[in-house]
């Protein structure tokens, strides 16, 4: 009998949304409700993760399919308090487009199965379909606007585009499982010692399709259209939260089977890892609708995340955590400003939208401003830890051409973050925008905005906590 | 010494800065927010006087230490300062205090967020000037970006937005390449502490590719020609307390830098790059002179005039004399006493007539004498007449290279002559002459506050040029043990 207790809070929360679902169907106009159950079970969920499994050692489940160590555990719980957020900053956005429906909560609560399914997943075939559950629950909230042409365009766009990942990617796991005989990743480790080049053929298009879950330059096209078209707090959704899923399964899948390949694919991440930092960094630069310009910088910083796990060792995977992790924080207050633009129920997402903001409204302002220079990694914000530990682990391999290049790329895309500064504080103010928020954006915006503000002085905690991840 | 006496000088002006962030900026809140500034940044003033007395310069061992683990295993927050440091320290903290006097008569709107931004920049900079951990040199050395940006985009000139732009991005392209340098080093010596690698010296197979990672990053700051181009711009629409600042201090990081890291941790790249940095300091003292002498604007003027003084000090710093290196950093200290003033001169006449054209001006001295002496002081002192602080910066850079190299050393000296015709020229134009302009009859003298801040200045730059003892015993013994330790390592090739 397997020991059903590690995989608790998979089984918790499959069953809460069976159940909020039903909820959801039967009674009448309890949107509300599911929203608040959601919530609870997230919370939950976490709080099962975190008594069961954080401190248990490696250990795998039916037939070595699944692994439980403290990776697996720690994104886990990272993905479901960012869902959390996500959840709880959102109601008055979909509100206001009278979009506030049980499906929400329900599908990221899916989507959010999916991922967990995605990170314990030690099996070619559970990580897929870990992958498909919280696709397919994506596409839904890319559309989820559904009354809005841009909307539809984004879930369809995506939907096609994915599912020709999805594609690439299961043709991948075919050839793998063609020249080792077996999908698990264990027993693909044993196997490797001949077809080497056979198999650099599958990894390849595994990558490719990884690549398009955490749009990575080239397979990037995507992002920027599902992001603007998609309703303001699913893009806030995408941004964060499959991200740490497909990051965890970027090194699971690398350096459990493929450690000893580390020289086949180390140039591949390389070129993804400059490819997205330059590119994300360019083209921020023309962009005109904010939410385009974070689905590049979200590209851009996606980048630096693979440049830690381009750098094949504990301390790399360990930085790109951290990376991922203030990453998350950052976009969190980013997007909470973006959502507190809204005037006589119209969200605004232009970037001249910003202009004069520090006069209407200064606190917002300094708390944008924070994160922008965070994001820009200017210390002795958060944004610059998050850059070194990455580049700290990319110099001990004497990578330096990523080094410089990564840090060049950040000089372009601080041009683009100062463009926001400057329009919020240097230009003309126009009208101001409602300031009657909920409680938990305004919570969520000062708290991110803090926590940057000060991650200085405390820099060892988050440190400690992924000191104990240990893959190699 | 258990008063941790450099932490409160770092943290002191941010919780000043603090302070004012939470009262709120209604018109009387304004005058109470510069009182709470005012007295932040004088508390500091006399706190680093008191360090001066306390600081023991008969050896060049760092003093005042603090050590505490700030990421485990990793970084260590370490500040302490010698002979070098102290002087930087004391010269930021004497000229943020006149920055905010000034700004009463400059700032007209948001001034409560102005005068954060000062004291935040205070901190920063006092944090660059005592860090004795390479991390966190980069911190502070970085971070003072943020403020300075903001300082000339949200409250300077016409051209704000380019020139900030310009600023931000010219340094930070300069610094990350440092950032390189530093985690390199990191993970060469395992240990980023200047103190420990002072000691164990740095393999000298690295050390020309971080000699020049760093110089990359200290040339944008100096600035040295040719990436000099940002300052005019800076200077020219930043505020007039910003410039002041600007000149005053953040130039000043540079030099510091160069004598605290290029000689301190790679004598050997510092011998090979000697050439190279005094050619770029003679190129910069030349050209740039000449450059100034066709200036219509003051701003823009004294702005080149900058980038030809800090020739002199990165040619001082490296002829590795005794003198040489002496003299760049009193020609650094005089420099942010005499360019700020200048700046300051700029910007009274500036408040009144809203001009910075030179042509605009001229007769001036019948109106408004007071200023007109007070300038002229100034401006004898930025040519380095004997008797001012100027001079005897320039007189010991000059002796030094002479010493070190004929021919560059003669080159350097004819750049004084243009330096003196461009001042005097200034001068002559704008406060000599016919009156033509006739709205200039209706120009005030100086009022109270800006005689005190003129005056502030124009005491040290003339106590220093008649007795720069006191600045030269600071520094003595740090400098010849630098000088020692650089001769040391050298023979010994590491």
């Amino acid at each position: 009998m397997e020991n059903l207790q590690l995989v608790l809070p998979e089984i918790f929360l499959s069953l809460s949304i069976m159940f909020l679902l039903i909820l959801g169907v039967f009674k009448k106009n309890s949107s509300r409700l599911v929203q608040s159950l959601s919530l609870a079970v997230l919370i939950v969920t976490a709080v099962i993760t975190f008594n069961e499994t954080i401190g248990i050692n490696e250990t795998k489940l039916f037939n070595n399919s699944i692994i439980i160590d403290y990776l697996s555990s720690l994104m886990k719980i990272i993905t479901l308090l960012a869902a959390f957020l996500v959840l709880i900053i959102s109601s008055n956005y979909l509100k206001t487009f009278q979009i506030f429906k049980i499906e929400y909560p329900i599908l990221i609560l899916s989507s959010v199965l999916g991922m967990m399914v995605m990170i314990n997943s030690n099996d070619l075939i559970v990580f897929y379909m870990g992958l498909e559950l919280q696709s397919l629950a994506l596409y839904v909230l890319a559309t989820f606007n559904r009354d809005q042409i841009k909307s539809s365009e984004a879930g369809l766009k995506y939907f096609v585009l994915s599912a020709l990942s999805s594609g690439l990617l299961l043709y991948g796991c075919s050839l793998i499982y063609g020249f080792t005989g077996s999908t698990n990743f264990n027993v693909i480790a044993d196997q490797l010692n001949s077809n080497e080049y056979a198999l650099t053929f599958g990894i390849v298009f595994i990558l490719v399709g990884l690549a398009f879950k955490i749009s990575a330059v080239p397979f990037h096209m995507w992002a920027p259209d599902v992001y603007e078209g998609s309703p303001t707090s699913v893009t806030l959704f995408f941004t964060m939260v499959p991200k740490i899923a497909a990051l965890t399964v970027f090194i699971r899948f690398l350096y459990v089977p493929f450690l000893n390949l580390i020289d086949q694919w180390q140039m591949i991440l390389i070129f993804l890892s400059i490819a997205s930092m330059l590119f994300g960094a360019i083209a921020a630069i023309g962009q005109t609708n904010l939410k385009r310009l974070v689905a590049y910088s979200s590209i851009g910083h996606v980048g630096y995340a693979l440049a830690g796990v381009a750098a094949g060792t504990n301390d790399g995977i360990q930085s790109s955590v951290i990376y991922i992790t203030i990453y998350i924080l950052m976009n969190l207050g980013l997007f909470s400003c973006l959502l507190m633009l809204k005037r006589d129920n119209n969200y605004y997402e232009k970037i001249d939208d910003l202009s004069g903001l520090s006069k209407n409204h200064p606190m917002l302002a300094l708390s944008l401003l924070i994160i922008l220079f965070s994001l820009a990694g200017i210390p002795p914000l958060a944004g610059f830890f998050a850059k070194f530990y990455v580049f700290k682990a990319v110099i001990e391999q004497s990578m330096y051409f990523l080094a410089i290049v990564g840090l060049l790329s950040t000089v372009v895309a601080a041009f683009y973050y100062l463009r926001l500064i400057k329009i919020m504080y240097f230009d003309e103010q126009k009208e101001k925008y409602d300031t009657d928020h909920g409680f938990w954006l305004k919570f969520s915006l000062t708290a991110s905005t803090l926590l940057i503000l000060i991650y200085f002085i405390f820099p060892s905690q988050l440190i400690e906590v992924v000191s104990r991840i240990n893959i190699i | 010494m258990n008063f941790p006496i450099l932490s409160s000088l770092i943290l002191l002006p941010s919780i000043g800065a603090l302070f004012l962030f939470f009262t709120k900026s209604d018109k009387k809140n304004n005058f109470t927010g510069k009182y709470v500034a005012l007295f932040t940044s004088a508390v500091n003033f006399f706190l680093s006087i008191y360090l001066w007395i306390l600081f023991d310069p008969t050896t060049s061992d760092f003093q005042f230490v603090e050590e505490r683990i700030w990421i485990k295993d990793l970084i260590n927050y370490k500040v302490g300062v010698d002979g070098i440091s102290i002087l930087f320290i004391l010269l930021t903290t004497f000229i943020t205090p006149l920055c905010i006097v000034s700004v009463n008569n400059s700032i007209k709107e948001r001034l409560s967020e102005f005068l954060i931004a000062v004291l935040i920049m205070e901190s920063f900079m006092i944090g660059v000037f005592c860090s004795l951990d390479l991390v966190i040199f980069y911190l502070f050395f970085e971070a003072g970006l943020i403020p300075m940006f903001l300082i000339i985009g949200i409250w300077g000139g016409a051209r704000r937005v380019y020139s900030a732009f310009k600023f931000f991005l010219y340094t930070l392209l300069g610094s990350v390449l440092m950032l390189v340098a530093i985690i390199t080093i990191y993970w060469l010596n395992g240990t980023t502490d200047v103190v420990e690698l002072y000691n164990s010296g740095i393999d000298i197979k690295y050390q020309n590719l971080l000699w020049l990672a760093f110089f990359s990053s200290f040339a944008v700051k100096t600035p040295m020609w040719p990436v000099h181009t940002w300052l005019p711009d800076a200077h020219v629409e930043a505020p007039t307390a910003g410039s002041v600042l600007l000149a005053a201090i953040l130039l000043k990081m540079a030099g510091y830098g160069f004598i605290r890291f290029s000689l301190g941790l790679f004598p050997a790249a510092s011998e090979i790059f000697t050439p190279l940095i005094y050619t770029l300091s003679v190129i910069a003292i030349i050209f740039t002179s000449f450059i100034a002498l066709m200036q219509e604007d003051m701003k823009k003027l004294i702005a080149y005039s900058s980038v030809a003084h800090m020739g002199y000090v990165t040619l001082g710093i490296f002829t590795i004399q005794q003198q040489g290196i002496e003299g760049s950093i009193i020609q650094m200290i005089s420099h942010g006493l005499v360019s700020a003033a200048l700046f300051l001169c700029v910007g009274v006449v500036y408040d009144r007539m809203h001009s910075r054209l030179i042509n605009s001006y001229g007769g001036i001295v019948s109106i408004i004498p007071k200023y007109s002496i007070l300038f002229m002081l100034f401006t004898l002192a930025a040519l380095g007449l004997p008797g001012t602080s100027g001079f005897v910066g320039e007189f010991l850079i000059l002796m030094g290279a002479f010493k070190d190299n004929f021919l560059v050393a003669v080159i350097a000296s004819l750049g004084v002559i243009i330096g003196a015709a461009y001042m005097l020229w200034l001068y002559k134009r704008v406060v000599f002459g016919k009156l033509i302009n006739t709205d200039l009859k209706q120009m005030f003298d100086l009022n109270r506050s800006e005689l005190f801040i003129l005056s502030c200045l124009a005491v040290p730059t003339l106590f220093f040029g008649f007795y720069p003892d006191p600045l030269i015993n600071t520094i003595e013994v740090s400098i010849s043990d630098l000088i020692d330790q650089y001769n040391f390592k050298l023979a010994s090739k590491t």
